[in-house]
């Protein structure tokens, strides 16, 4: 119990509370304090003028009938409930007449406004009244006292302080109940979150965060990790599923290799013969070696980023290279190839990788683009590279027998080889690899149908700014 | 020539170093990063092969440290990391040329000399003669036997990375990598089709084969018969 209690003050949303509600405890004192005092300022005032209407009235009967009429109007108003306060005494301090009895010596009182203490005639001592009076020195060094008992403002006073504390009490009992009720309402949250969080560093990988429908910045919080836990979620998932991949497909040529090498231990009968059984194994591991970078380089786009590598690249002149360097091998092919590049593209991505794609999607065509027997068109490969809708399309075409709309989808796929293809050599990575360097670079990879013959598209982003037109090269 | 194999996979290191000694060089073996650093500094070396991942020091802050005292003995690194980003960062430590495991001995050799040839200052010469084939840079011409041969622009900078490397196997990466600038690996046998159309032009017929293919690693271009 304690410890749940100092978890409660540890919370900033308790502490928070706590420097509020001290901020407001200080503002409802000063303002009761304030009002308080401004009450007690009018209440004077008041009282002074009231005092001072009664002398002037007296003074008028002083005037009229001297002091014996002053005496006779004193004591008929004397008698009046809830009258002023009126006191004559002479030289001796002896009380001539009035309907009040002074706590103090009279005779110390000097002229002007004072405060004193005082009783009614019929009333003990124990009562403490107050009274605010004003003193005259009449001829006869007869001392005249004109004032108003204190009582009301007293009381007002009393009323306030009263108030005051209770205010007070109210203040700090609500502002303490509606901060423990604050602090126990975010602290659930928070252990409800962090609750979720544990299960999941558990390896329960599928929970998540709780969300109420509040809407509140806890849930907003909520929201955010689960997308973040959802897409962890998704990378992990590609990673399991990649790794299985891997060991699934590096199994068949890792068989492969096993047993061309057992098989020339076994049959080799001449040096000559194992020799070339061991060069026969360095052939085969080469090919593991490119299917294992292949796809780690197919991983890698798929879950990965460049940013590090990304740097600007003339795209014309990486085309035109890749077809200058393939132009012979072509040509010996039998399928002339030509390009057909627009100038000045730049673009910024990772030079190796594009040129990787494009290498791929050239010798793809190389490998499958003859036209099929009794085809009107003659053979060739067209390399092309054209801004398009803001994006720029590379482009190598064929005149082969393409690959038919159902097919289209799958050889994008890891190790996919349509069946008229399995004669060539290959693993079925190459397209693969050119999607995977499109995704990466945040484009698109389309076939189309060159009727006849199959058209690979890669579709990249190209930068907004980038107009040989309005930036002139010098 | 003196190699310094750093790699800590003691067996792959006794091998590179065996082999190297095989194709005629000396070659000293450390197995960490702070002991390759030390052999680096003291001994003269031609050329140093620095595994990336090694103990107590890792590669590429061996080459830091290298460079930073000034030695400019060339570095080939070896690595386990192929990844595109990978290179870039080991080139910019200060690395020399850059080798992916699993390699091909050939391949690594073949690098090795180029490095040290590239140290040679006789590298930089403005014309190369191997036999009756000259090759002019500053002019831009090639002879053999005194008549001129036509070359293309690329077939020009192909022949003269062979002759700058007269004697030496150059692989076909190394081709793609120095005369086509391009970092990646083609299927299929494209540079093959290159130098056949460059032996054709500077071998017609007269005088002797120059431009040889060394089965399994690469091409030479040597004069045979001197």
């Amino acid at each position: 119990m304690r410890q749940a209690a100092g978890r409660i003050f540890r919370t900033s949303a308790f502490r928070l509370s706590a420097v509020y509600l001290l901020i407001f405890v200080f503002f409802a004192v000063f303002v009761l304090g304030y009002l308080a005092w401004n009450t007690r300022r009018l209440l004077d005032a008041q009282i002074t003028e009231t005092i001072e209407t009664e002398i002037s009235s007296l003074a008028e009967q002083y005037r009229i009938g001297g002091v014996r009429q002053l005496i006779v109007t004193m004591e008929r108003r004397g008698r009046q409930s809830g009258s002023f306060l009126y006191l004559l005494v002479d030289p001796r301090g002896d009380s001539v007449t009035g309907n009040a009895i002074l706590r103090v010596p009279a005779l110390d009182q000097k002229p002007g406004w004072v405060e004193l203490p005082f009783n009614w005639p019929d009333e003990s001592e124990e009562v403490r009244r107050l009274a605010k009076l004003r003193v005259f020195v009449l001829p006869g060094n007869l001392r005249l006292f004109v004032g108003r008992d204190l009582e009301e403002r007293a009381r007002l006073q009393e009323a306030i302080r009263r108030a005051r504390g209770w205010s007070l009490l109210m203040v700090l009992l609500l502002g303490g109940f509606g901060a423990w009720f604050v602090t126990r309402k975010v602290l659930s949250r928070v252990d409800g979150i962090a609750g979720a969080t544990a299960r999941i560093m558990d390896g329960n990988l599928a929970e998540r965060l709780p969300v109420t429908n509040a809407d509140d910045e806890f849930d907003r919080l909520a929201i955010h990790l689960n997308q973040m836990l959802d897409r962890m979620g998704e990378l992990m998932a590609g990673l399991r599923e990649l790794s299985d991949n891997v060991a699934h497909d590096l199994r068949t040529p890792l068989t492969r290799l096993r047993n061309g090498a057992e098989e020339s231990l076994r049959n080799a009968q001449s040096l000559e013969e194992s020799r070339h059984g061991l060069e026969r194994a360095i052939e085969e591991s080469d090919q593991l070696i490119r299917i294992f970078d292949a796809l780690l380089m197919i991983a890698r786009a798929e879950t990965g980023n460049l940013s590090t590598s990304l740097q600007e690249i003339a795209l014309d002149e990486l085309a035109a290279g890749i077809a200058e360097l393939y132009e012979p091998l072509a040509e010996e092919a039998g399928m002339p190839l030509r390009s057909d590049i627009e100038p000045g593209l730049k673009l910024k991505a990772n030079r190796a990788l594009i040129g990787q794609a494009l290498s791929n999607l050239v010798e793809n065509a190389l490998k499958y683009g003859l036209p099929p027997e009794g085809s009107d068109r003659a053979a060739e490969i067209e390399l092309s590279v054209h801004r398009r809708e803001g994006r720029i399309e590379l482009s190598v075409s064929d005149r082969g027998p393409g690959i038919p709309d159902d097919d289209r989808e799958r050889v994008l796929e890891r190790f996919v080889r349509l069946d008229r293809s399995r004669a060539k050599p290959g693993f079925g990575l190459g397209l693969s690899l050119v999607n995977a360097v499109a995704r990466l670079h945040g484009g698109t990879l389309r076939l189309e149908d060159n009727a006849p013959g199959l058209r690979v598209v890669l579709v990249l982003p190209a930068p907004l700014v980038n107009d040989p037109e309005i930036v002139p090269s010098p | 020539m003196k190699i310094l194999v750093v790699e800590d996979d003691v067996e792959a290191g006794r091998y590179l170093a065996r082999a190297l000694t095989e194709a005629g060089h000396v070659a000293d073996h450390a197995v960490d990063g702070e002991q390759g650093l030390e052999m680096a500094l003291s001994g003269s070396y031609d050329v140093l092969i620095v595994d990336r991942m090694l103990p107590k020091r890792d590669g590429l802050s061996l080459i830091m440290a290298l460079r930073s005292e000034k030695r400019t003995t060339p570095v080939l690194i070896l690595s386990a990391l192929g990844q595109v980003d990978d290179r870039v960062l080991g080139l910019r430590a200060g690395g020399d040329d850059y080798l992916t495991k699993p390699y091909a001995f050939t391949e690594c050799l073949a690098r090795v000399e180029a490095l040290a040839r590239r140290q040679n200052p006789q590298s930089a010469q403005l014309t190369y003669r191997v036999g009756d084939l000259e090759l002019d840079r500053l002019a831009h011409r090639v002879t053999r036997a005194g008549e001129e041969i036509l070359l293309q622009p690329r077939e020009f900078r192909l022949l003269e990375y062979l002759m700058r490397h007269a004697g030496q196997v150059v692989t076909r990466t190394m081709l793609l990598e120095n005369v086509w600038d391009y970092h990646f690996d083609p299927q299929t046998n494209v540079i093959d089709v290159h130098i056949s159309r460059l032996r054709g032009k500077i071998e017609r017929g007269q005088g002797a084969a120059l431009l040889h293919t060394v089965r399994g690693a690469g091409y030479m271009i040597r004069d045979n018969e001197r």
